[in-house]
């Protein structure tokens, strides 16, 4: 989170300056993008038995619309996306030399390019068809505590004040979610009583931030020390003598939405949910607009880059933060509740690192909601797929399956996205 | 996160004590930072007695009866947080149940636990003052008891160099794993908190896969290592009664290799120096880049070194979980003991005595054991705090009575 100055931007030319000064050619990304297609080719095209089919499966049981699971050929297949994955990278190495911008689409396309050849190496000769559906719906479920931790990260860190604490928010909303819906035996109402928890963790943290102008980070760290004590010592004394009545929460029920849930194939992956999901929809919706085109949003991001300027024209810099830590407390803390929302009985460190790993989405995203969104998909898709080829059986040890979110992670921030610029005051409390 | 020297983040100045006459004795001894830090611990046993209280069987059995019989409630509360906290010091400090030399073995303990938290600490320590904060401890405290491991199980060697060997794969293999995050933050300035974090999790799958390889597990069914062999054993200083053995000295060498590192030697002084400022240290001609690898490399050594401790100190074999939260732990071990060596030490020791004492609070006072995460955390909350705890602390409270200014008080 250190402020990074380069005074060189890598990829855009400043056009006054063509023909004078030229800025360096960043190579990090040509060499990522071919060397990870060579390696498709070779590992994913040609080393796969020529012999083997892959099988997919695009529908589960239930659905509307039931397609057939269909084979294809597993040389050709991976051969044809690898070949066109070295096209894009070739393309996208002519950009750069041209000096030209390359476009985001084209690390999306690659990389699910990639991905695509992986499956089909992967499933090669497995008798089992890969079910794309499972696949997609669990990413998606998966990703959704990520996507709200990553929202309260860019809601606090625009407005000045860093959350390290979203893993002791999203605990405190998962423990505070189990047992508010196992008393009550209403799902709905540990979904009501999650963002209290994470909102009363932000208070503290901005309280110390602001009041007493501690480190920002250490407070976050030690915040998720103390809410982990906490559930614990809590789980361990508290909710073990009774476990019927305070840790079995009821299940949210799935509520599909007429007609578009019976889309084929996108229907049950994005419109057959829980209604946290469609929160998470709409918070990430809504907060998109809000932080880069409301009145609201632009103050919060005064505040988080200039304080001082801010300050000057009227806006109540430390009230603002206040609030918006606060708001993004609870909104981490519906992650919580997210996490619990398949009637999950709470257990010691249920969010084994998640709000870190949301962190990390935040910083992936650039601080913005549809970065987060995106990012927290990355991390989900790769746990669910980590998910769905254990249970298929892979020729990859389960061990490597489960590094791959954290190894995209190290190569997508130091390959694509390098030098991220956080909010300029970000960790600097504020005093006239 | 420029400044962790002190724990008041950068702007935050603090406002002059210094009155017409300068600040009187009482002023001064009220504002002394070891009154702080007494007051901080005091305040934070006295937080989380609140919770071993309540959660309390007989107390809440009482508490249904609070308002005809209060004394009960009271004594049982009592009762619960003395028996808590005397099994705590029995555990830690001074066993007086005990016979003979064992009465004193509870103290030796917490020394032993707090060689790896001393290390790792230290490491820590390093980073955070050169500007980079390092979460990767876990990590690299990992893949240093990994590197140990190997050594110490696969060769066979004489006595001394065989203990050698085992920390210098140790260090380098922590070194090494650390090394990643500092190239890439300054190859391509990818977030050292994003990269350290993935590492730790990634040297957890990696460990894990690797006792599932003969190049750890070498036979047996379980994912763990074989016993290292005893010439790779760190040798027991008390004899062998007690578990303590020369880590502690080596820990302490550390702190003062460390101290002499980062406050006499060049090199310190640029660490220090891109800690304060990057801008300025690039100005002024220090290859900040470098210093980022340099930082990491010295961190990742520590840290690895103190994974090698506990391998060869006290666990002897290897799991994917040998590292415990040692990482995590000696994050808030260089928080609290403020990056500086000494105050790492104490710091060490300090949550080393919580983990010795909490086992027998578990079994002799029923007090689960996850309170010390909370009485940890209270702590260094506490202490980065001092106007807060100038606050809370009574003592404070009546002094301003007598003349004492609590808005005065260094921040």
């Amino acid at each position: 989170m250190s402020i990074q100055t380069d005074p060189v931007p890598s990829r855009i030319v400043d056009p006054a300056a063509e023909g004078t000064v030229r800025a360096r050619i960043a190579w990090r990304g040509p060499v990522l993008y071919l060397g990870t297609a060579l390696v498709a080719l070779v590992f994913f095209g040609l080393l796969t038995p020529s012999s083997e089919t892959t099988r997919f499966m695009v529908a589960t049981r239930d659905d509307m619309v039931q397609i057939a699971p269909f084979a294809v050929p597993s040389q050709a297949t991976a051969l044809v996306l690898s070949v066109l994955a070295l096209g894009l990278a070739a393309w996208a190495t002519w950009l750069t030399v041209q000096r030209r911008r390359v476009r985001t689409w084209v690390p999306l396309t690659f990389g699910g390019l990639v991905l695509l050849a992986f499956l089909v190496w992967v499933m090669a000769g497995n008798s089992n068809a890969l079910p794309l559906t499972v696949l997609l719906t669990g990413a998606l479920t998966l990703s959704v505590p990520l996507i709200f931790g990553a929202l309260s990260g860019v809601l606090c860190e625009r407005s000045g004040i860093i959350n390290i604490a979203i893993e002791g928010q999203l605990l405190g909303g998962a423990f505070l979610a189990v047992v508010v819906a196992s008393l009550t035996d209403n799902p709905y109402a540990g979904l009501v009583a999650a963002p209290v928890a994470g909102a009363l963790v932000g208070l503290v943290l901005v309280m110390f931030a602001v009041r007493y102008w501690i480190d920002q980070i250490i407070v976050g760290v030690v915040l998720n020390v103390l809410v982990i004590g906490v559930t614990n010592y809590l789980f361990s004394t508290v909710l073990t003598q009774n476990p019927e009545r305070l840790n079995s929460p009821p299940r949210l029920p799935t509520l599909p939405i007429p007609v578009l849930s019976e889309i084929p194939v996108l229907g049950p992956v994005l419109f057959k949910h829980s209604l946290v999901v469609y929160l998470m929809y709409v918070a990430v919706a809504v907060l998109q607009v809000m932080v880069f085109r409301s009145r609201w949003g632009l103050r919060m991001r005064a505040v988080g880059e200039h304080p001082k300027a801010a300050d000057t024209v009227g806006i109540k810099v430390n009230r603002t933060r206040v609030i918006n830590t606060v708001l993004g407390g609870a909104v981490a803390g519906l992650g919580g509740a997210a996490l619990v929302s398949a009637g999950l009985a709470f257990t010691k460190e249920l969010t084994s690192g998640k709000g870190y790993i949301a962190l990390a989405a935040m910083i992936l995203g650039r601080w913005s909601p549809k970065g987060a969104l995106a990012a927290a998909l990355l991390f989900g898709f790769a746990d669910s797929l980590r998910q769905v080829l254990n249970n298929l059986g892979s020729p990859v040890p389960s061990q490597f399956l489960s590094m791959l979110p954290y190894l995209a992670t190290i190569f997508a921030v130091a390959g694509l996205v390098g030098r991220v610029r956080p909010p300029a005051a970000e960790g600097i409390p504020y005093t006239k | 996160m420029s400044t962790t020297d002190t724990l008041v983040a950068p702007s935050a100045k603090p406002s002059t004590p210094e009155g017409p006459a300068g600040p009187g004795v009482l002023q001064r001894v009220l504002d002394a930072s070891w009154l702080t830090i007494v007051l901080a611990i005091l305040l934070a046993l006295v937080a989380s007695s609140v919770l071993i209280a309540a959660a309390n069987a007989e107390v809440q059995a009482a508490a249904g009866y609070f308002f005809s019989r209060p004394a009960d409630m009271l004594g049982a509360a009592w009762d619960a947080i003395y028996s808590a906290y005397s099994a705590l010091f029995r555990g830690a400090v001074f066993d007086y149940e005990a016979e003979g030399v064992r009465r004193v073995r509870p103290i030796t303990e917490t020394m032993t636990a707090s060689v790896p938290l001393i290390l790792a600490g230290l490491g820590l320590a390093v980073a955070f003052r050169s500007g980079l904060f390092n979460i990767g401890a876990q990590g690299q405290v990992l893949m240093g008891a990994a590197g140990a491991t190997f050594v110490g199980i696969t060769y066979d060697l004489p006595i001394v160099v065989h203990v050698l060997l085992s920390c210098l794969a140790a260090i380098s293999v922590g070194a090494l794993w650390a090394g990643i995050a500092g190239f890439l933050k300054a190859r391509t300035g990818a977030n050292e908190v994003i990269v350290t974090i993935m590492l730790n999790n990634i040297a957890f799958y990696l460990v894990s896969f690797l006792l599932t390889t003969t190049l750890l597990r070498q036979g047996g069914t379980r994912p763990i290592s074989p016993e290292v062999a005893g010439t790779s054993l760190m040798p027991r200083m008390l004899g062998l009664q007690f578990r303590l053995h020369w880590g502690f000295v080596v820990a302490i060498l550390a702190a003062v290799l460390v101290w002499w590192l980062m406050e006499r030697s060049v090199l310190g002084f640029q660490f220090r120096a891109v800690g304060a400022n990057q801008r300025a240290a690039r100005t002024a001609g220090i290859r900040v880049n470098l210093v980022f690898v340099l930082v990491m490399l010295v961190a990742g050594g520590l840290a690895g070194l103190g994974g090698a401790m506990q391998i060869l100190g006290t666990d002897r074999t290897l799991q994917a979980s040998s590292a415990g939260s040692i990482g995590f732990d000696a994050i808030t071990v260089a928080l609290l003991g403020r990056s500086k060596p000494v105050g790492t030490v104490l710091a060490a020791l300090l949550f080393g005595a919580l983990r010795a004492g909490s086992p027998l609070m578990q079994t002799s006072a029923d007090t689960p054991i996850d309170i010390i995460l909370v009485i940890q955390a209270s702590i260094v909350l506490l202490i980065a705090a001092p106007v807060l705890v100038r606050e809370l602390s009574p003592l404070h409270r009546a002094a301003q009575l007598f003349g004492y200014r609590m808005k005065e008080a260094r921040a």
